[in-house]
């Protein structure tokens, strides 16, 4: 069939400019869109105090839907960060606790320590499933998913089924304080957005990620180690689960051992309506990041509009399917 | 006299970009009819419609006599027109008989698949084609080869009065090729019509008696095979007159570029060993499943279970996987550029760097400027048609494709050019060019090796052509004794 478009006329030409304008800019469109109208039907919405509300809400789904698209480039998935959330924010914070009971020896340590374990945490639970996936040709949907059991079950034996609370106060900060007005939640997860785009889009890392998810078999030709490439897009997921998990417990004050359930999904939700494919190869992390954006929006405006959260589920649902259904049909189209 | 089928004027665009401006076309009950054209001619967008996958703009189709409109495939397979596709799509886990009677499979008296039934009529169907293949081994055991036996088989099935080949023998075996000929002669005795469209002309002058060529999506001409010849046909074809096919300019010398000794790998091949020189371009030829493709899988360290020596202007080397292979200069153009060749969700630019990203990136941050730059010499030399080079690589002709990938490995300025099947599904002006890339490369020194299934290719381009046979070398022949019948006769 390859007949139909190798003529490649003028025409053809001007709807594929549009086509990649829309791919583009798209999204960011869409959610202009949901800020005017959601400004419009409440007076508070545009607010200072709301808006750095929403960002730092959007905060650890920002974080982990980014490690997600990584992973989602290369055609994975990680299933596995919600349960990296609870066990990374626990263990973490044993070492972060004055409280007795839950801390590990010679808590709380300096508060490097726990930020450090936290992210080594992470790290392991991605390598691990790194390797399953890369080295034992496992699925990805299988490795993470097995991860996302195993280490709720590790969360809940580290912990003895009990939160970690009583954090010290400079663990804390890590979620509670703003600089100039910024949460630092908000201020990571640029920083980690900002790190992330430029990987994915200037450096040999990156190429090698959209080669990877974009054809296997090419990419292994062209001389790149796919298998390791396959490797560190999870470690980063984890890594990142890792930094998220703490972020949730320092801003909560304590870690919870049922932190983190069915975050996974939320990440994927930004990653998918933020246009990156499940079939690899394609997207791009400023999608997500506005993806992330639009769920925290919606969610807020509805919040404001006192629309029961029941509710903002099933919009949820219909916003994931839709944002799919139109890239289709805009794939279909060109 | 009557007429199988008929079109007039066929047109159909898409995103307003004609892909068939003016489609004409008779079949004649009891003949093969070549459909001829480039890439882009329009000869798929034409089955497509007649098979009705695609709605037509305008235009007439006439079924014996009758004006006809086909909704969808199964209208065009109830009507008696029945398509062997370019493409496979086999059920990997279904058996052969599963695979050909998919959707109507014989029953039994309560509504059970009557498997046995099914399977000895599907076995009859393999049997009587000569294919070597059992109705009862699942798909997924199969070579693409053997895949594309099936799929011929099954539309041979369909019990059909008109059946569309599109390119069936691009993946299968000069044997199996000479068993399909043989079917076709007997459809054709039976008063089918088959219309064939290749861009290999040699089967077409073997097998077709009439021809209509399509070019930029619109008739140009047609009539009886016998009345033209070979220049002629290809003129036709490309618009042009393109001269002499293949126009060797390089010249072998003394120095020896390439040596392997008892290249080795269980169960694929044995014992393979040969010298090529500098300025030479030495052919592979031999069946599908011959252990061709193998060779350069183990020279470029995509076989772990290789064994074997490998000597570049004679020292060895160590090749564990392509990266070493490319840090030693080697460039390995794969068989099939849409499965290993291409990254079809990048762009051109992002395809011919693909193998030079280290290179491009020395502090691991891309060059940009490079890149593109890289991207701008490889489409001049080889005239790229491409309207950016930020165009994802899936829009371009197969020629265009084929050559972005050349100009991937040529962006290394590799020692070594292994080429597997280079002209694979590219039409005569693509190859032309092809030819040229290839012997401007050797005359400049550059040590080529080239896998090719298609004898005219191989004879025409080689200096020596090795011929392989159930993974062993059957002998190494030179350019002055090396014959169609030759090969023919080492490789089977």
């Amino acid at each position: 069939m390859s007949d139909t478009n190798a003529n490649s006329s003028g025409g053809w030409l001007g709807s594929d400019r549009r086509r990649l304008l829309i791919q583009e800019y798209g999204i960011f469109i869409a959610f202009v869109i949901l800020v005017v109208v959601l400004s419009f039907s409440n007076p508070y919405f545009l607010t200072a105090g709301n808006i750095s509300n929403v960002l730092l809400q959007t905060s650890i789904n920002g974080v982990l839907a980014i490690g997600m698209t990584f992973v989602i480039l290369t055609r994975g998935i990680d299933l596995s960060v919600g349960s990296v959330v609870a066990l990374a924010g626990i263990v973490s914070a044993s070492f972060a606790t004055t409280s007795a009971s839950a801390a590990v020896a010679g808590a709380p340590y300096p508060v490097f320590v726990p930020i450090a374990v936290g992210l080594a945490v992470g790290v392991a639970c991605g390598g691990v499933v790194g390797a399953i996936v890369s080295r034992f040709a496992v699925p990805a949907f299988v490795a993470t998913l097995g991860m996302l059991s195993a280490a709720r079950g590790l969360t809940l034996i580290y912990g003895n089924g009990r939160p970690v609370p009583a954090l010290v106060p400079e663990f804390r900060w890590i979620g509670t304080s703003s600089i100039l007005g910024i949460p630092l939640p908000v201020i990571i997860l640029a920083v980690v957005f900002a790190v992330s785009w430029w990987v994915l889009t200037q450096t040999r890392f990156g190429r090698y990620i959209y080669a990877v998810g974009g054809n296997p078999h090419a990419a292994k030709t062209s001389g790149i180690n796919v298998t390791r490439i396959r490797f560190l897009v999870y470690v980063i997921s984890g890594g990142l689960a890792g930094l998220a998990g703490m972020l949730l417990a320092a801003r909560t004050g304590s870690a919870l051992p049922q932190a983190g359930i069915a975050y996974e999904l939320d990440a994927i939700a930004a990653v998918v309506i933020g246009g990156t494919s499940l079939a690899g190869g394609v997207g791009r992390v400023t999608g997500t990041l506005i993806g992330a954006l639009i769920i925290g929006v919606m969610n807020n405006g509805l919040d404001l509009m006192g629309i029961q959260s029941y509710y903002q589920q099933i919009l949820k649902g219909a916003l994931i399917v839709g944002a799919v259904m139109l890239d289709q049909k805009r794939n279909q189209n060109a | 006299m009557r007429s199988l089928l008929k079109v007039e004027g066929l047109r159909k665009s898409f995103g307003g970009v004609h892909a068939l401006k003016n489609g004409q076309f008779d079949l004649a009950p009891g003949s093969v009819h070549a459909l001829c054209g480039g890439n882009g001619a329009g000869k798929s967008t034409f089955l497509s419609i007649l098979m009705g996958i695609h709605r037509r703009d305008g235009g007439k189709i006439w079924r014996n006599g009758e004006l006809v409109e086909f909704s969808g495939p199964a209208e065009a397979l109830a009507s008696g027109i029945a398509i062997i596709e370019q493409e496979l799509s086999p059920i990997p886990f279904m058996t052969v008989a599963e695979n050909i009677y998919l959707g109507r499979e014989p029953l039994k008296r309560f509504g059970g698949i009557d498997f046995r039934a099914m399977n000895a009529a599907a076995q009859k169907l393999l049997d009587d084609l000569e294919f070597d293949i059992r109705a009862d081994q699942p798909m997924a055991t199969l070579s693409v080869a053997k895949m594309q036996l099936v799929e011929i088989a099954k539309a041979l099935s369909h019990d059909a009065e008109v059946i569309f080949m599109d390119e069936p023998t691009s993946a299968i075996g000069e044997r199996e090729a000479q068993h399909l000929f043989a079917a076709i002669e007997t459809l054709k005795a039976q008063g089918r019509g088959i219309v064939y469209v290749s861009h290999r002309l040699s089967e077409i002058f073997q097998i077709a008696d009439a021809y209509t060529v399509f070019r930029d999506g619109a008739y140009v001409s047609s009539g009886n095979l016998a009345d033209v010849d070979r220049p002629a046909l290809i003129s036709m074809i490309v618009g042009r007159d393109l001269g002499e096919e293949y126009i060797k300019t390089n010249e072998p010398t003394a120095e020896v570029g390439l040596e392997v000794q008892q290249l080795q790998s269980p169960a694929k091949i044995e014992d393979i060993s040969f010298q090529v020189h500098k300025g030479e371009i030495f052919g592979i030829y031999g069946l599908m499943g011959s252990g061709r493709t193998e060779i350069f899988d183990s020279l470029f360290g995509l076989d772990p279970d290789a064994t074997g020596r490998i000597l570049l202007d004679g020292k060895a080397v160590e090749i564990d996987q392509p990266s070493d292979a490319m840090q030693q200069g080697i460039a390995f153009v794969t068989e099939d550029r849409k499965k290993t060749g291409l990254n079809l969700t990048d762009s051109v630019r992002g395809n011919i760097s693909l193998a030079s990203l280290p290179e491009m990136s020395p502090t691991y941050v891309m060059r940009g400027r490079e890149e593109a730059a890289a991207a701008k010499s490889m489409i001049e030399r080889f005239h790229i048609k491409a309207a950016r080079d930020t165009m994802a690589v899936s829009g371009l002709s197969g020629g265009n494709q084929q050559k972005v990938v050349l100009g991937k490995w040529f962006l290394r300025n590799p020692r070594v050019l292994l080429l597997d099947e280079p002209t694979r599904g590219v039409d005569v002006g693509a190859k032309r060019e092809i030819y040229r890339i290839i012997c401007d490369y050797a005359a400049a020194g550059g040590t080529v090796v080239m896998i090719s299934s298609e004898i005219d290719e191989v004879l025409g381009m080689s200096d020596r052509i090795m011929v392989m046979r159930g993974g062993r070398s059957a002998g190494i022949l030179d350019r002055t004794e090396a014959n169609a019948q030759s090969l023919v006769h080492l490789s089977t």
